[in-house]
């Protein structure tokens, strides 16, 4: 019999930030934020696939998601289940708020203790920071190898995990000793589709909070005794431990000093029309100036 | 000691021009703070490059060369730079944002439990009041980044931790030489002192890296495609037109990710920032993600069809045409001209 691989995907609900339209911007020029849908973090698409195609060569391998956010990030985790994740885990608690990169890898890594998987994938970075900086750090206190910028996992035994890795001008090979930590690039293959069979089986998996939110709106709802595997698990840092000073705000490092918001100023701009008239003036113009010559 | 150290990358036995514009902007942050700068040089066969280090401003460099760190690796790479900055507790430390320094600066902040900042684009020296607590700091490294999407600029601090670290892009900062540079020191580290079997549980197979090709980092004038240029066969245009004005050729990450131009050429936030003197932005809308990485040039040319794009609003000049036909009038334009 093969090995079965305990795989946990860290995953994170962002602010569509790469569709900014023109609703998305208010009349001063700066972001209507409300108007930014909620997303699954692309890369960590990336990294879920890749943690699939390990459990379809490996069968009964188990991919587990891992999110940290607010209540509504359990959307994350039913994405996770509607394309193949076997369970999932939200970290949720007002304690985490106000965490920076250190701060969040703290958290994850404690979480990631506790479910003791034997490979951790992630995407390489997410959109709303871009930062890349939660992997490493997260695999920096797990004291485990990182693997980054991973377009494919090529090989995988018992105790060795083989991988390609993109970088700027092309790519390296490496291989690593388990357990290990991977962050996939965006070139990575793309996430397979929502499977039908899984949407019909946890449409209705809920976390605790979601349950009473239902049960407050008069819904009927399958119990979770009739159905356990509905049920999304919730942590709070008493779930996950550690000392509570690395968390959120005060196991934060960097303190964000002054944030300001881009605003689109029109410049005193030439408007010219593609006729040959004004081509030829604005080209012998840049040629007189010596912008070009 | 309370230096500033710039972590010192390599590339085919060359040092990264990231590298040496960081010790560039480092020199100017240490006047503010009255210390020196310092290098970390890890690798193979290294010590040819210090003098250059000596060059760009650093006082001491601190050098592990090792036969087994002739390519970079997070976990020993790691190791040396963690134990060094335990030993010399820089106030400052400065990594490129390539895909070497993205992968250890976070690793080493990690184990130092030290503040990062990604992907900075400007670098100061400040005061700052923390609201909570009303305390007052001295001499902070402000670290400017975009964040969300490039739509806000934040300012970070870290007020308690060191070293205050940070990641910066290659082209953001300027690279000068000293005008009249002096010699250092060098510091050898003993890394048979430092590395542990562990530190080598990756190990390297295969490495395919292609010798760096395009440049459009360097070019004065840069002819921007987007993907309102419609095609990969209709970038042509867009090639044509540099050739005509000498210049390089740059793209949005739309044209990039349809496949109309290659990677290297990518401008904006997750690609190449630019600042030429002229750069001509041909079926570019202007998503801030991508002009993030070029409003600085000189002067903006901008052709699109749609005067709502919003490219128009930070060009100099703006053509609302159809770049198929403005293009070929330019060349022809130029041509006529130039005789």
């Amino acid at each position: 019999m093969s090995k079965e691989f305990k795989i946990v995907v860290l995953a994170k609900q962002v602010p569509d930030t790469r569709n900014v339209g023109k609703d998305a911007m208010t009349p001063e020029g700066t972001v209507n934020r409300a108007a930014l849908p909620a997303i699954f973090n692309p890369e960590d698409m990336n990294a879920l696939e890749q943690a699939l195609r390990i459990k379809d060569k490996f069968p009964g391998s188990k991919v587990l998601i891992l999110t940290m956010g607010p209540f509504r990030a359990a959307e994350i985790i039913r994405e996770g289940y509607f394309r193949g994740a076997d369970g999932g885990v939200l970290l949720t608690d007002r304690r985490f708020a106000g965490a920076d990169t250190l701060a969040t890898s703290f958290a994850i890594s404690q979480a990631v203790k506790k479910m003791n998987p034997d490979i951790i994938v992630s995407g390489r970075q997410a959109i709303d920071g871009d930062t890349a900086q939660v992997g490493p750090q997260v695999a920096e206190k797990m004291n485990i190898p990182q693997i980054t910028y991973a377009e494919e996992i090529t090989g995988l035994s018992d105790n060795r995990i083989t991988v390609r890795r993109r970088l700027e001008r092309g790519v390296e090979v490496v291989s690593s000793t388990l357990p290990c930590l991977i962050t996939v690039h965006a070139t990575a293959a793309p996430c397979r589709p929502r499977n039908a069979k899984c949407v019909l089986k946890y449409k209705y998996s809920r976390t605790i909070h979601e349950e009473q939110d239902a049960a407050n709106a008069g819904k009927y709802l399958l119990s979770a005794d009739e159905k356990p595997y509905l049920k999304i698990q919730e942590w709070t840092v008493d779930d996950v431990g550690g000392d509570e000073n690395c968390y959120g705000f005060a196991g934060s490092p960097t303190k964000v000093k002054k944030i300001e918001n881009i605003v689109f100023k029109a410049k005193e701009a030439k408007k010219l029309t593609g006729s040959d008239a004004d081509v030829d003036s604005l080209i012998s113009e840049l040629m007189a100036n010596h912008e070009i010559g | 000691m309370n230096n500033i150290i710039v972590f010192i990358e390599t590339d085919g036995g060359k040092l990264c021009d990231v590298s040496l514009e960081l010790l560039t902007k480092a020199r100017s942050l240490a006047e503010c703070l009255n210390v020196d700068v310092e290098a970390l040089l890890i690798g193979s066969n290294i010590s040819g490059l210090v003098p250059e280090l000596y060059r760009y401003g650093a006082k001491v460099v601190h050098v592990a060369d090792d036969p087994r760190l002739e390519f970079f690796r997070t976990l020993p790479y790691a190791a040396i730079t963690i134990e060094l900055f335990k030993e010399q507790k820089p106030q400052i430390a400065l990594f490129g944002a390539s895909s070497i320094g993205r992968d250890l600066a976070p690793r080493v902040s990690s184990a130092l439990k030290s503040g990062l900042t990604a992907d900075c684009t400007s670098l100061d020296i400040g005061d700052h009041e923390d609201a909570r607590s009303g305390k007052k700091y001295k001499n902070l490294l402000y670290q400017i980044r975009p964040a969300f999407g490039g739509n806000i600029i934040a300012t970070i601090v870290n007020p308690e931790h060191r070293p205050q670290m940070a990641t910066v892009r290659e082209g953001v900062m300027k690279k000068e030489p000293l005008e009249k540079p002096a010699d250092g020191k060098i510091h050898q580290i003993d890394t048979a002192k430092i590395l542990i079997d562990s530190d080598f549980a990756v190990e390297i197979i295969k490495r395919d890296i292609e010798e760096k090709k395009i440049n459009i980092k360097g070019a004065q004038i840069i002819i921007d495609g987007g993907y309102g240029v419609g095609s990969r066969e209709n970038f042509k245009l867009v090639f044509d037109l540099a050739k005509t004005l000498g210049a390089e050729v740059g793209a949005s990450r739309a044209a990039v990710d349809a496949g109309f131009a290659d990677n290297a050429r990518q401008v904006g936030q997750t690609g190449v920032t630019v600042r030429p003197k002229l750069i001509i932005c041909l079926g570019v809308s202007g998503a801030i993600q991508h002009t993030a990485g070029m409003d600085q040039s000189k002067i903006i040319i901008a052709v699109n069809s749609d005067p709502e794009a919003p490219i128009h609003k930070i060009a100099d000049y703006s053509i609302i045409g159809d770049l198929n036909e403005v293009v070929p009038r330019m060349i022809a334009s130029y041509k006529k001209h130039s005789k």
